[in-house]
């Protein structure tokens, strides 16, 4: 009874959440209920008993992802543009239109028929630990996909710095290889300077 | 209705799934729009597999669902660092203004 209600609860606010993200006209806006889905997506896994998983999406998306979402809104000052949709993509939208009524009625059909139907409960055992049970097999049995996604964070990394980094004209930058490449020979001269006298 | 069952996580994120597609296909406007639609498939597609593992006492989709966490940051970055480009080019994040491969 009353994890049906905070499963109400939850996914009713991720499901609001969700569509002001998507039809919300001010970025910034739209990033904030991103933030909020993630918070009640969360919840949905605390229930589900998958807390580690739970508060790795907490870290992850509204600490990083959300951020740097915020962070490029706030950066390219993006104006709310007026809606005017173009005329060859006028026609898409009613098929969209239908083809999503469609899902939605199939959707409440699962939902409603299903609800006689004897689902299993969420096992969850006395001695469940969600961490523990996970790090047992992340780093044996999955090991190859860990390090692939790793390596894929490393090319996302590298990527994200590779196409931003720009070199600015008229910044003085220090020329590492001309430094090194002078010899004494080349910009040095010994003379021998009479007494009394310049070099001129 | 008042017992959980998995049919109710799956529908839910169906209906988050729904609605990331509709927000690339109806929202046209602005690119940071499409990437928060992503976004948003990325955790119905974490809401399944996280429903299907609990609910089938298996720990292996809470596996996938980590990896499928450091391909949305992955993607979220190199989408993000594209965006600001495209932005220094045109001084626009507006779909329809990025459309040279038309040719």
């Amino acid at each position: 009874m009353i994890e049906a209600v905070i499963f109400y609860m939850f996914a009713f606010v991720l499901m609001a959440a969700a569509a002001a993200c998507v039809s919300v006209r001010q970025p910034v806006l739209a990033v904030l209920s991103l933030i909020l889905c993630f918070f009640n997506a969360a919840g949905l896994m605390v229930l589900l008993g998958a807390e580690f998983l739970a508060f790795v999406v907490l870290i992850v998306y509204v600490g990083a992802v959300a951020v740097l979402f915020l962070f490029v809104v706030m950066m390219l000052d993006v104006r709310a543009p007026a809606a005017e949709p173009k005329k060859r993509q006028r026609f898409l939208r009613p098929a969209f239109a239908v083809v999503t009524a469609i899902l939605f009625l199939e959707i409440l059909v699962v939902v409603f028929s299903s609800l006689s139907a004897s689902d299993v409960a969420p096992v969850i055992e006395a001695d469940f630990e969600n961490t523990r049970l996970l790090g047992q097999v992340l780093y044996t049995d999955y090991i190859y996909p860990f390090q692939m996604a790793g390596l894929l964070l490393l090319v996302g990394m590298i990527g994200a710095m590779a196409l931003t980094l720009t070199k600015r004209k008229e910044v003085k930058r220090q020329k590492l290889w001309d430094q090194l490449d002078r010899r004494a020979g080349e910009v040095l001269e010994v003379r021998s300077v009479k007494t009394g006298e310049g070099l001129l | 209705m008042l017992t959980i069952g998995l049919s109710h996580y799956l529908a839910l994120s169906t209906m988050l799934f729904m609605i990331g597609l509709c927000g690339i296909v109806f929202n046209r406007r602005n690119v940071i729009v499409i990437l928060l639609a992503i976004e948003l498939i990325l955790l119905a597609a974490n809401i399944n597999f996280v429903a299907f593992s609990s609910f089938g006492s298996l720990i292996e989709g809470q596996v996938m669902a980590m990896i499928v966490l450091t391909v949305a940051a992955a993607e979220t970055s190199v989408g993000l660092a594209i965006l600001v480009v495209a932005f220094r080019q045109r001084l626009s994040v507006d779909v329809s203004d990025l459309a040279a491969l038309k040719g």
